[in-house]
């Protein structure tokens, strides 16, 4: 069953084009690579995708139904939810208070959105941090909550904007095991990373974009071979 | 051992509550006049903060324009006084009715334009003088005369009580009402869903909170309360005009004590004020004759305040503000 159908999506910002007339699909089960160069406009995908930008032009379909010009919340509440590239807590807020109010779009009790963070919390490994304020938390741990703040929204689609980007090697491989404990429950992800190891080892799929459009399509490994995109990320052979 | 320590605080807190609430209930009646007239005033901020609290405090929204929600209530249940003979009881609900349905239009326009921080500021303290100038040419509602609320004999079904102490009842029975109500709030989904959209508007959306529906539900609920106020005053005082009713120094009477009390918290406009109101009255005792001495004075504590108590003085005391103490406090 197709999730997410990105269908010419358009989107310029006065003169400059950051998105030109991308298709995207996301199956459900499937784990999805978002790659490519700087500025390709990765993040403004997600941007139009969650509803935060309104396309210039084109079709997003989740579950079969447009969700063009729905607010964010709106989507999320059909179970299609981000992270933020830049970590974006509740500062003040407890760990648990943050990952609550996410838990609020599923149950509309307090001690059920109680439960269900807390249960949450464990999942990403934050269990000893629960009542701390969101301001204390390491950048390891921040993308973490962005992560169960996600989660808690009870997605079937996740989109992770970069949840490694900054951390170290250890820590990488501790957000790896934790996107798969997340697919394993059964959440599809399109996910946005430049650590390149940790995104082919998780992809099924590899979109690569470049100057907003799609440069490639397909299996992690044949994806790394392509020969325009090497050219796109480390430029083009000097031809002799 | 922290924990035990913090529970030890909390009771203690809560046994010097139920201690003031004691107080407030008995003393009253064996008070001087004059105190008592003193303590219906700092009630009667609290009450405001309270209300000021819900959209300033709790959601974020920093309204510098509660005077037209004052004023709306205040005229609202007069004028149904003066021209049907309705009584205030019944006129303050309409009047709180018609605030909120006018705190909802103001934030609907000013929030769906993206207004934030001074600009929503701004934008609610030019709501309540366009109110001002519109009750000022009037003549329907009195103009910048005013109205004469009845008071001459004692009729409590109309609101109207002889002597003070009738009053402070009710104005103590509101502000606890107040507070009970901003207690539920915090600890029900909406409390999450008002703090969330002040901590960070973008991810609260992505969290799946409709940032626009929980701004204008905290500017409904504020703004009704507020008009309740206004009633309180145009009975209390017996008297209302543009100036007063529509005027800054309302808006001001409410946010100040949450302020200075600590935005966001249940008991920081209480707080601020049991503080605030006794300061404002020593500084004009004590300057007594200088005109504006005491403004001078009272602005001077107040930067004071907020220079070195950011938090206010709930964060003083050490009750953590909002964040945290959010569910707990």
């Amino acid at each position: 069953m197709t999730l997410l159908e990105v269908d010419g999506l358009v989107k310029r910002f006065g003169g400059l084009q950051a998105v030109g007339g991308l298709d995207l699909r996301v199956d459900a089960g499937e784990i999805v690579g978002l790659i490519g160069p700087n500025g390709a406009g990765k993040t403004t995908v997600f941007h139009l995708i969650a509803g935060f930008h309104a396309p210039t032009s084109g079709a997003i379909r989740f579950k079969g139904a447009s969700i063009v010009g729905l607010k964010p919340h709106a989507i999320c509440r059909r179970g299609l939810a981000r992270t933020f590239q830049i970590v974006q807590p509740f500062a003040g807020l407890s760990t648990l208070d943050n990952v609550m109010v996410g838990a609020f779009n599923r149950v509309a009790d307090v001690a059920a959105a109680r439960g269900r963070a807390i249960e949450i919390i464990e999942l990403v490994g934050l269990g000893g941090k629960r009542d701390v304020p969101a301001r204390t938390l390491t950048l390891a741990d921040r993308k973490r909550l962005e992560m169960a703040r996600g989660l808690a929204t009870g997605p079937e689609l996740l989109l992770l904007d970069e949840v490694m980007s900054g951390l170290n090697p250890t820590e990488i491989d501790e957000i790896v095991a934790l996107i798969r404990r997340v697919h394993a429950t059964g959440v599809s992800l399109l996910i946005i990373e430049h650590v390149m190891q940790a995104i082919m080892a998780l992809s099924h799929r590899l979109v690569v974009l470049h100057h907003g459009e799609k440069l490639a399509e397909g299996r992690p490994a044949e994806v790394a071979r392509d020969r325009r995109v090497i050219e796109a990320y480390l430029g083009e052979e000097v031809s002799s | 051992m922290a924990a035990d320590a913090s529970g030890g605080r909390r009771r203690f807190l809560a046994a010097l509550l139920v201690l003031g609430l004691g107080v407030l209930i008995a003393a009253p009646p064996l008070l001087p006049k004059y105190f008592l007239d003193v303590l219906i005033s700092v009630l009667f901020t609290a009450y405001l903060g309270a209300s000021w609290n819900i959209l300033g405090g709790y959601a974020g929204q920093f309204s510098f324009g509660h005077a037209a929600f004052f004023g709306i209530g205040a005229y609202t249940s007069t004028l149904l006084l003066l021209q049907l003979g309705l009584t205030p009881w019944l006129g303050m609900l309409a009047g709180g009715g018609l605030a909120a349905v006018f705190g909802l239009l103001a934030g609907y326009l000013s929030f769906r334009y993206g207004l934030k921080g001074p600009y929503f500021s701004l934008v609610t303290l030019a709501f309540a003088e366009m109110l001002r100038v519109v009750a000022v040419n009037t003549k329907a509602v009195g103009s910048s005369l005013g109205l004469v609320v009845p008071s001459a004999q004692s009729a409590p079904g109309m609101f109207i009580f002889a002597g003070k102490l009738p009053y402070y009842y009710v104005i103590l029975a509101m502000a606890l009402a107040a507070m009970a109500l901003t207690l539920a709030i915090q600890r029900a989904r909406l409390g999450y869903a008002l703090a969330a959209v002040r901590e960070n508007e973008d991810a609260a959306e992505a969290a799946g909170v409709d940032a626009l529906g929980t701004k204008l539900r905290a500017m409904a609920i504020s703004s009704f309360l507020t008009a309740l106020g206004g009633t309180f005053y145009a009975q209390y005082f017996a008297y209302i005009d543009p100036a007063i009713t529509f005027g800054p120094g309302v808006s001001i009477q409410g946010l100040l004590p949450a302020i200075v009390g600590g935005a966001g918290t249940v008991l920081g406009p209480f707080l601020g004020a049991f503080v605030l109101t006794p300061v404002s009255e020593l500084t004009r005792a004590a300057l007594r004759g200088r005109a504006g001495a005491d403004v001078m004075l009272y602005g001077l504590v107040l930067m004071l305040v907020i220079s070195f108590l950011p938090n206010g003085l709930m964060g003083l005391i050490g009750a953590k503000r909002a964040g945290r103490g959010r569910a707990s406090s």
